[in-house]
Order: structure tokens, then sequence, then C-alpha cells
């Protein structure tokens, strides 16, 4: 067990599995020599090469189209995308070919490729280095959504991910890359993909998000808690395909749900979680399903913080919904 | 840096039938003979299959006619564990290769025999026994597919190689570029196989580019690049050899640019007669690739009238026969809607399944 950021453990779980098979290689634009550009490929060419780790051209649909190739042939690749803001060049090469390949061939033909992108608000990226574009990806039957909130979670799953048969999108809140720390057993493990996790325990409300807005809502427990409110925090870890059982025995049990996400509200991935509550455990609740979201315009530079589900505007949510 | 312009193409065999000598490939005789059996079935299979679709009886066909020998002469210099990421025109690479017009049918009926189970429309053909990799409908998408098992192979230290087609409208898509720039910069052992029919659906090719050619796109990419007639198997198998060659050796990708022309519609939708004119479909009839390959079979010594009136009919009685059994063929079961979507199916799909099964019955196959 070692003490590591969420971004050592990312480049961990590359090393460990780069390690133990062969056929697990690194394409992406500055993830060579420079180690990436938030560095989560760090010192990964010196061990394994330029074979295995490849600076491709700046091309995001070259480097997704490439690797869905080199899938198909036999190896597990994993494409980096620079930020998220930059994988829409990709998204025909998402969309149209890699998630549809073993449905469109029969199973004969396959692509299990890592698709790991930083996204995510909080870093002063403005529009075009912020934002939160999962609910395109969860959209897209095929593909497999997945982001963690801590390093143990961030190690386990990526490497559940690389061993994975099916095309996955690795969502790595960069907020956080280096400010969340934690225990991080050394070595392979996985942590399944599929499989939510409650990580704080409450009665009254639950808060049901991930990635880096986790650690938003157990603040804004935390607040709760001063005032009385027990909420239970539900981090979600992978988006597709949900964890729904989870959700819903613990919205059971509170009977309130809040859902708290960065990315614009209408359409979003919450609007699925509302959708899952309301369709499998309307009788439970004592309040409407809320949602805390980035607001419906493009991500923005200055205001950053005000756009942001911050602890006080959940709270406020909270609050909302326990008055109901 | 002067640039190139690969204006002329090469041409070995005449529409007359005469070839020069010098150039002529040394192509074995049992595989010339397979090479013209495959051309003439893809045209008949596409006139069966377009009267099939007149009927009613499947929905949808996307003709290779006039266009046969790009796809037979290129695949004719791959080995059996080459890749092949076709587009849509090339039905002939799968035959050639030994994949059967009876799987084809099973494709185009979506019955429970087709590999695709019933997924796509008519003419999106894989086959894994035969390395012809899952197309689909979208324009060029296929081309960074193949420069990537082209770089995996050379990663997984393995000699395959890979060869894509693609339209001259393909050469305007995104992905063109990117396939194209990254086989130059990894040297890939691939073959990009640009079938330059002269038309993007309605567009010429001139109002698709106002490049001379298409192949002088490979000089900017630091691609070698070849024009041949593509109407000529002798000129598209001997470029291909090349290519082949050049991309096993490491020597990298190369692009062919194989002047063809389609004889019949776009596809069993389209009315190519807005766009184009009658005295130039009847001049390409006269350079008809399979008629041409005859007279070349015949100068050869290795056919005659009685032997290619023969090889028509046993491909007419075995076509026929195909599509009776296809068309015979139950569907895929109507849970096969939410099979293979995941290497698991996740509860969200099982609980659509369900619902489905439950209205239709399990195993339901249509009336």
């Amino acid at each position: 067990m070692a003490v590591r950021t969420l971004l050592q453990s990312v480049n961990d779980a590359m090393r460990v599995e780069m390690e133990e098979d062969e056929r697990v290689v690194i394409i992406g634009e500055d993830v060579g020599r420079d180690g990436g550009v938030f560095r989560a490929t760090e010192g990964l060419i010196d061990k394994f090469g330029p074979g295995r780790v490849m600076d491709a051209p700046l091309n995001e649909s070259g480097i997704i189209g490439t690797a869905t190739g080199m899938a198909m042939y036999g190896l597990r690749p994993i494409a980096e995308i620079q930020f998220m803001d930059f994988i829409y060049p990709a998204f025909d090469q998402i969309v149209s070919e890699l998630s549809k390949i073993r449905y469109r061939s029969g199973a004969t033909y396959t692509a299990p490729l890592v698709i790991r992108t930083p996204y995510g608000g909080g870093i002063k990226g403005g529009l075009y280095h912020s934002q939160s574009s999962e609910a395109y990806f969860t959209h897209t039957s095929g593909l497999k959504v997945v982001t963690p909130s801590n390093p143990g979670d961030a190690k386990g799953l990526l490497i559940a991910a690389i061993r994975d048969d099916d095309p996955v999108i690795f969502l790595e809140p960069k907020r956080i890359y280096r400010t969340v720390k934690g225990e991080v057993p050394d070595g392979a493990y996985t942590v399944p993909i599929g499989k939510a996790s409650i990580v704080r325990e409450g009665e009254d409300v639950t808060l049901i998000s991930y990635g880096a807005s986790v650690h938003t809502c157990l603040k804004a427990a935390d607040e709760a808690a001063s005032k009385g409110i027990s909420a239970e925090v539900v981090d979600l870890r992978t988006l597709s395909p949900v964890d729904a059982d989870t959700v819903i025995s613990s919205v059971e049990k509170t009977g309130r749900a809040v859902i708290v996400n960065e990315a614009p509200k209408f359409c979003s991935y919450a609007a699925e979680i509302a959708a899952i509550i309301a369709e499998k455990a309307v009788d439970s609740l004592s309040a409407p399903v809320l949602r805390v979201s980035g607001f419906d315009t493009p991500f923005t530079y200055t205001w950053e913080n005000v756009y942001l589900p911050d602890a006080e505007r959940i709270m406020s949510y909270i609050s909302r919904s326990v008055a109901y | 840096m002067e640039l190139r312009k690969e204006t002329g193409m090469l041409q070995i065999l005449d529409i007359e039938g005469n070839f020069r000598k010098e150039l002529e490939p040394d192509i074995p005789e049992e595989l010339l003979l397979r090479m013209y059996r495959t051309m003439a079935t893809v045209r008949k299979f596409e006139e069966i299959s377009m009267g099939l679709q007149r009927q009613g009886r499947i929905g949808f066909y996307i003709g290779a006619a006039g266009q046969e020998a790009c796809s037979v002469g290129s695949t004719a210099v791959l080995g059996r564990d080459d890749w092949i990421f076709p587009a849509y025109r090339e039905p002939g690479a799968l035959l050639l290769r030994g994949e059967t017009v009876l799987q084809l049918f099973h494709q185009l009926f979506g019955n429970s025999l087709d590999y695709n189970k019933g997924r796509q429309m008519p003419n999106h053909f894989n086959s894994r026994k035969v390395n012809v990799v899952t197309p689909s409908s979208p324009i060029a998408t296929q081309i960074p597919h193949a420069v990537g098992m082209a770089m995996a192979a050379r990663i997984m230290k393995r000699k395959d190689v890979a060869l894509t087609f693609f339209g001259d409208g393909a050469t305007s898509e995104n992905d063109f570029h990117s396939g194209m720039n990254f086989a130059g910069v990894f040297k890939a052992p691939v073959i990009f196989l640009c079938q330059n029919n002269g038309y993007a659906i309605s567009l010429p090719t001139r109002r698709q580019t106002a490049a001379e050619t298409l192949v002088q796109k490979a000089v900017a990419y630091g691609i070698p690049g070849e024009r041949v007639d593509g109407n000529d198997i002798l000129a598209v198998y001997s470029a291909s050899a090349r290519a082949v060659e050049r991309a096993r050796s490491g020597g990298g990708p190369t692009m062919i640019e194989a002047i063809t022309y389609r004889l019949g519609p776009h596809s069993s939708s389209d009315d190519p007669t807005k766009y184009r004119d009658k005295e130039e479909v009847e001049e390409w009839k006269r350079k008809d690739p399979i008629r041409r390959m005859a007279l070349y079979l015949r100068r050869k010594g290795l056919m005659d009238e009685r032997s290619e009136k023969k090889i028509g009919d046993e491909i007419d009685s075995e076509i026929r026969a195909a599509a009776k059994k296809a068309e015979g063929t139950p569907r895929p079961p109507v849970e096969s809607i939410f099979e293979n979507v995941y290497s698991e199916m996740t509860w969200n799909l099982r609980e659509e399944m369900e619902e489905t099964v439950q209205r239709y019955g399990a195993g339901y196959t249509g009336k």
C-alpha cells in the first residue's frame, strides 16, 4: 500500500497492466516523451518504449480510429484524448464505429479499447478545457462509461476497463487529479465495472453523484449533518451500465434523491437517473427528485465557481427536498 | 518541392484484350481462372439481387458492376492472414477468398445464418473466416481501422498487411486524411485502394476536389502512389503486388488510385440518369473489366467460348439455388436484437428483451 494521488494511480494502473499483458499499448497526443499534458503516462515510454507508447499526430479521429483497428486485430489499446473537450472530432469513430463493431458483426469482430480522457471543470479551463460530455456517450449503446472519484477506485476501475471485452470510456476528473489522495494497493486488482459505491451512509436524503462532484457532495453532507439532516452519498463509479439497484435501494431507504453533476442540466445524465428513480421507486419518494447541475450554457471562465455545483448550492437543494 | 502530377495511368490489358507482354504479371493459371469466375459471379449476383430488390424480397442493394477488377485484382495478391477493410462494393474480395455466395445472400436477407444477425442493410458483408472486416455505412471510417490494424501487426511483429477500399468521395472525408497521415508517420503496412468511379452518388470527381488526380494527395503524406486503369485486372494486380511487397518488407503504405466506373446506379434507390449521360455509360461498357479479362484468358488459351459459357451456367445455377436457400432461412429470433451490444447483456437490455419476448414469444422469428 502506498498513498497515491488519483493521477498517480492512473499511471500505476497502466504500468501494471503493461507489465502483465504485452497486448496493452498506449496512443495519444504527447503521451510519450512528454508523459501527457497532465503527466498521466509519465515514465511509461522509458519503460515500454515508443513501440508501445505512441505519440500520435494531432488528430483525435485518427487516434480513436487507429486504436479501434488495433483492438480488432488483438491488441488492448489505451487511447488518450487530451481533454474531453477535444473528443468531438472522434465522435463519429466512437459512435458509428467503435461502439457498434460487436453488434454489427454479430460479435465476429470486437474492439476492446479504453479511451481515457480528463473531464470536468475547476481548473480555470474555460469553455474548451472543462466540459463534462458524458451524456453523449452514455446515450450510445455498446459503450461502457466509467469515472472514478478516488485513487483506489481509479486504479481498480482502469485495470478492469483494460481487461474488459467492451469499449470503455474512462473519464478522469481532472480537478481532483492531484488533490485527492488515498491508500492504493500495489500490483494488479480490479474494481468491478457496473457497481456503485455508498461513500457515506445516511437516512434522510440520497445524494447521487460521480467523479469530482462526489467530494462536493461529501462536503454538503457534512453541512447537512450540522443541521441535523443525515445524507447518504452514492458514488456511481460506472455511468453505463449503471448500478440501478444501489440507487434504488438507497432512495427506497431515504425517500429523497438529489442528483449532482457538472454537466448542463437539460437532457443530462442526471435526467436518466431521475427517470430510473421515477420508474422504479416512485412509491418510496417523499419529495420530487431534484438535480443540481451545471447551467444550460457553455462552460464559463470567469464565473466557473458559480457554474459548478458547490456545497452551498447542493445544501439548498437538500433543504428543499427535506422541506417538501 | 515540386508537385508531382501522377496524371498518367498504368494499363497492361487494353479493351481489345491486347496486353503488354513486358508488364504482364505472372499469375498462376488456377488463380487467373478463379479471378475471372469471381468477377463473373459478382456481376451475376448483382443482376439477381437487383431483381430480388425490385420484387421487394430484399430491402436494398448496392452494386459493383463495372468495378469488379478493383477488388478482385487487389485481393488476389494478398495472403490469407492479411486483413481487408472494405467499403461496400467489394463482394469480390470475400468471394475470391473462399466465402460463399450463399453466405452473401444470408446477409442480403438478414436471416439467422447471416454473420451480422440481420443487423445491417444489404451489402455490408463481413467474414471473419476470410479476414474481411465488418463494414459500416459512413464513408471512409474504415480507413483508420486498416491503418491501426497494420500498426498492430508491426507492434506484434507479424507480417500481415491491411488492404482498405474506398471511393473517390471518401477522399474528402476527414478519416481518409487521418488514416493516410497516421500510415505515413507510422510506416504502417497498409494499401489504400481508391476506386475512383467518377461519381460520389451524383457528384463528379472534378467537383469533389480541385486536385487533378486523387493519388497526388498521397504526396502530401509522404506516401508512394500509383494510378492504374481500374478496369484492367492485370494493372490492378501488378500495382497491388508492388504495394503489398513494399508493405511486407517494411517500406510502409501505398495509395493506389484505380480509375473505374460504376455501370449501374449508386444503389437500388438511385437514378443515375439524373446526373450522367447515356453516352458516357455506353463508352464505359466498352471498357468492361470482365469482358476484357475473358479476352485475355482466351488469348492465353485458358478459356474458350464453351468453357466461358459453362462457367456462366454454373454461376447462374449456383446463385439461384443460394438465393432460394437464403430466402427460406428463418430470421434470427427476436431476442437477437438485444444480444452482442455488450459482451454480457446489461440489466436494461434484459428488461427490454423480456418485455419484447412477452409480446412476441420466446424464439419468435416472424410469421
